[in-house]
């Protein structure tokens, strides 16, 4: 009889209902998303021009500890990877141990990094120089505000750095 | 083991390890429903698919919830409802669909008792209806208390404290039940994991049974007419789709489910979006305040009907006090549909506009029920009280009474 | 038909039921009061028709009124701290800058004149009570010098642009010194100690109260508390109608901010359920055809 209507109206009113399946399976997956306020706390603020020289500042930036060290007068700033800000150059980077993920303890007299867990070294600018971590520190997005330092946004001088890095 | 030859199809390669097809013949394409049905019977797929709302909403407000006294206001009230993407969505949805799901019951509850489903072999399915009735009340209540407003706090409080009533051990009773001298953190996490675990389990194996036990029985129907369900589906399968007097559950009776489904969406959405103070009360979105009763408390409208029944003897009977009367009248009310299967004296399975006594019985139970339910809302002073009193009073009459009003309809029926 | 006729016995049953405990129910909790007055016109004390002298007002205000108020727009910084004033006057002194343009003409002029009769709390300060209100009452001065410090006040507001910036100037200017506000990060200026201390009750958190109360309600109650919580310590405020508006639309902001989202997609929603319920009914139809 009407077996080819009835199979219509039948597609149809499954396509709409499967439309609106669909629609609240959007919804649900919105619903997991991370909250506003998570997404704006994703960003620290560091104003760095009352650090002193030559010792470790760390903050705090989506959880992670993250390295500002102020360079002395005798330590040298590594191409590529220290940061200028006004007329002192500092190390930015997430203290993380690139081998397993310890946080590496500073020392002042000899400017370097020591990882506790397995013996790991870093030079005064993250980079990996003894032991097994298989690479550098990483090192944040960031960006410049004269002396704030903006951690989670990608300033230019951030993306200098990462593209002297790829290339490398 | 068994011998497993090759498969043809997919469906054959399931239906030797499963027996889907079969599963399918039971459950849907030969699962008979009687054909002279009107909409109310949809009411049993409306619940079914309000639950599975329910669930899934509470799932998500789940993600977001703080059980604690000093976190959950908040949670409820900034993170999900302003923060969370479309956490508002589910927590209307959640709020709103737990008051509709009672409406649906009532109807469903009163189709049942208006055309003798409760009887002859249908008895476990009343039962375990009501014992769902039962377990979704303890679920709205547990549930309203979690928002942490001042009706949560309240109500909590006055419903716990009434099983101060109960002789002998009723004091150390509302102790143990509230986890503390007042309703307080524990309470609320205790009523948080009946909310979200304990009960929710109990729901989906009452309705479990609930289902099982429509199978010996069948579906009721609009006549309460008996016939041979094998024969007429004998009839149905060779083709006699006319003249048989049942239909399959698949296609036939979900296909009216979906259309009754349709519209009273359309009401849902309506109440979700834009008329939703009845489910949420604006007296909760204060804060619990242990220290401040609030001018007017009332529970959910399911419930004011009971309440009335509570509140409504206020006065000493015979040496029993206002307040213990209540107290039973309040038990004897909330347990006495259960019984109704074996209250009704008359074996009549017929529509109640054909039962010459019971449909005055019923109608007049219908209009008590209202007037109970808006008298439990308002403030019980002058004569709102004494109205409170004489409906309490029927209420009582009413299912005493019923035995003797269905044994004399039997014997005039039966005389005939 | 048959099933018209059930569906008309349900809704005509639910419909009473449903009339009963919410509509009527409400208007026995809640009866109707008088509408919101923004004329004010129970304060008579000050002829308003005069025509306020600005400079006049400038040397007025200086002379009374700065030793305890700021005016910050116009270059009076408050005296002390928050703390320190509401440890010597109960309440921190409102800051003035904003009262030309959100309080009533009449009001203010009357309030100048007598604030404890402005505000209504007679029944608060009463001899009995032996509390005294921290502002005098400048019912000595001229009708003439009181509508001069008014038009000052009014030519020293600054302009807001209308929206969320005078809504949330207008509401912490009108009730930030005695309420918090935590979902929107607003604190009472006047410390908690002191504030309870002062009204006998801590002013509640004004957070949910667009859906507590309802704009209805508080339309009623801003304009003026008594007649809704009688012998409530919360002032008859005299805020013209639009400031009024300017801080429930602000509670609305902060409270419900959900809405504009809620009603839009409810009619989507209820749009896509129609679709959804003809063809649920074409399918049934098609499919019953084969068994009737």
């Amino acid at each position: 009889m009407d077996e080819s209507r009835r199979g219509f109206i039948g597609k149809a009113f499954g396509a709409v209902a499967a439309v609106g399946g669909i629609a609240s399976l959007i919804a649900m997956k919105k619903t997991w998303d991370p909250l506003p306020s998570v997404m704006s706390a994703g960003f620290t603020t560091v104003d760095v021009s009352g650090l002193e020289a030559n010792k470790l500042e760390i903050a705090v930036w989506r959880g992670k500890p993250v390295f500002i060290l102020k360079y002395s007068a005798d330590m040298k700033p590594t191409d590529g990877r220290s940061v200028k800000i006004g007329d002192h150059y500092f190390s930015v980077m997430i203290g993380l141990c690139t081998h397993l993920g310890c946080i590496p303890a500073y020392r002042a007299d000899q400017h370097d990094f020591k990882c506790a867990c397995h013996g790991g070294e870093f030079t005064d600018a993250g980079v990996q120089k003894f032991g097994p971590p298989p690479r550098p520190l990483d090192i944040p997005p960031f960006k410049l505000d004269g002396v704030t330092l903006v951690l989670g946004e990608e300033g230019p001088e951030y993306k200098a750095i990462m593209a002297k890095a790829g290339g490398a | 083991m068994a011998e497993f030859k090759k498969a043809d199809s997919m469906l054959e390669w399931f239906d030797q390890r499963l027996g889907v097809v079969n599963f399918a013949k039971v459950m849907m394409t030969e699962y008979w429903i009687p054909k002279n049905i009107n909409f109310l019977w949809a009411m049993g797929v409306l619940l079914t698919v309000l639950f599975t709302f329910l669930v899934v909403s509470g799932i998500f407000l789940l993600m977001y919830y703080k059980p604690d006294v000093n976190m959950a206001f908040d949670s409820v009230n900034y993170t999900i409802m302003q923060e969370v993407a479309y956490g508002w969505l589910f927590r209307h949805i959640h709020a709103v669909g737990a008051s509709v799901v009672f409406l649906v019951i009532y109807i469903h509850m009163f189709t049942g008792i208006y055309y003798g489903s409760y009887k002859k072999g249908r008895e476990m399915i009343w039962v375990s209806g009501m014992l769902l009735f039962m377990l979704f009340s303890a679920e709205g209540f547990s549930g309203y208390m979690l928002p942490w407003g001042q009706m949560s706090y309240w109500a909590a409080y006055v419903i716990t404290e009434i099983f101060g009533g109960i002789p002998v051990i009723g004091d150390e009773l509302v102790v143990w039940i509230r986890g503390n001298f007042y309703v307080s953190d524990s309470t609320l996490t205790r009523f948080f994991m009946l909310h979200v675990l304990l009960i929710p389990l109990a729901i989906l194996g009452a309705i479990v049974f609930h289902f099982y036990a429509l199978r010996f029985p069948h579906v009721n129907n609009e006549e309460g007419e008996f016939f041979d369900f094998d024969e007429e589906a004998e009839k149905y399968l060779a083709g006699n789709k006319k003249e048989s007097k049942v239909v399959p559950f698949w296609p036939v009776f979900l296909s009216k489910d979906f259309f009754v489904l349709g519209f009273f969406m359309l009401f849902f959405f309506y109440l979700v979006f834009f008329h939703y103070d009845f489910a949420m009360d604006p007296v909760n979105f204060d804060k619990a305040d242990g220290l401040k009763t609030p001018a007017h408390i009332y529970p959910e409208w399911y419930f004011l009907w009971s309440y009335e029944v509570l509140r409504g003897f206020f006065f000493e009977i015979a040496g029993v006090s206002g307040k213990d009367l209540g107290l039973m009248a309040f038990g004897f009310a909330n347990a006495i549909f259960l019984v109704l299967p074996w209250l009704d004296r008359s074996p009549m399975v017929k529509p109640a506009n054909q039962r010459p006594y019971f449909k005055y019985w019923f109608w007049f139970l219908m209009a008590d029920l209202i007037v109970l339910t808006v008298y439990g809302k308002l403030p019980p002073t002058g004569a709102n009280a004494w109205v409170g009193f004489a409906s309490s009073m029927t209420f009582l009459v009413l299912f005493i009474a019923l035995p003797f009003i269905t044994k004399a309809e039997a014997k005039k029926v039966g005389g005939k | 038909m048959k099933e018209f006729k059930i569906l008309a016995v349900i809704v005509a049953l639910v419909g009473i039921t449903y009339y009963g405990i919410e509509p009527y129910a409400h208007h026995i909790m809640h009866p109707e009061v008088a509408p919101a007055d923004f004329s004010f016109k129970t304060l008579k004390n000050v002829d308003t028709t005069l025509a306020g002298n600005v400079e006049n007002g400038k040397v007025l205000v200086e002379a009374n009124c700065i030793a305890c108020h700021a005016i910050d727009k116009a270059g009076y910084p408050a005296v002390m701290p928050n703390a320190d004033a509401a440890a010597s006057y109960g309440v921190v002194p409102p800051d003035l800058s904003s009262a030309g343009r959100i309080y009533d003409k009449n009001y203010l002029a009357n309030f100048i004149f007598d604030p404890v009769t402005a505000m209504h709390l007679e029944g608060k300060y009463t001899p009995e009570s032996g509390k005294q209100f921290p502002m005098p009452a400048y019912n000595w001065m001229s009708p003439q010098e009181i509508m001069d410090i008014v038009a000052y006040l009014q030519s020293v507001t600054p302009k807001v642009t209308e929206g969320k910036e005078a809504n949330k100037t207008t509401f912490e200017a009108a009730c930030g010194r005695c309420h918090n506000m935590k979902y929107a990060g607003i604190e009472a200026t006047t410390p908690k100690d002191n504030l309870k201390a002062y009204m006998g009750a801590t002013p509640p958190d004004l957070s949910q109260y667009i859906k507590s109360r309802g704009e209805h309600y508080l339309h009623s109650f801003i304009n003026d508390p008594q007649v809704l919580l009688h012998g409530t310590s919360m002032p008859r405020v005299g805020l013209t109608e639009k400031a009024q508006e300017e801080v429930i639309a602000y509670m609305e902001e902060i409270g419900d901010s959900k809405k504009a989202e809620r009603e839009s997609l409810g009619l989507w929603v209820m749009l896509y359920t129609l679709v959804f319920a003809i063809l649920a009914y074409l399918w049934k139809r098609k499919i019953w055809s084969e068994v009737h």
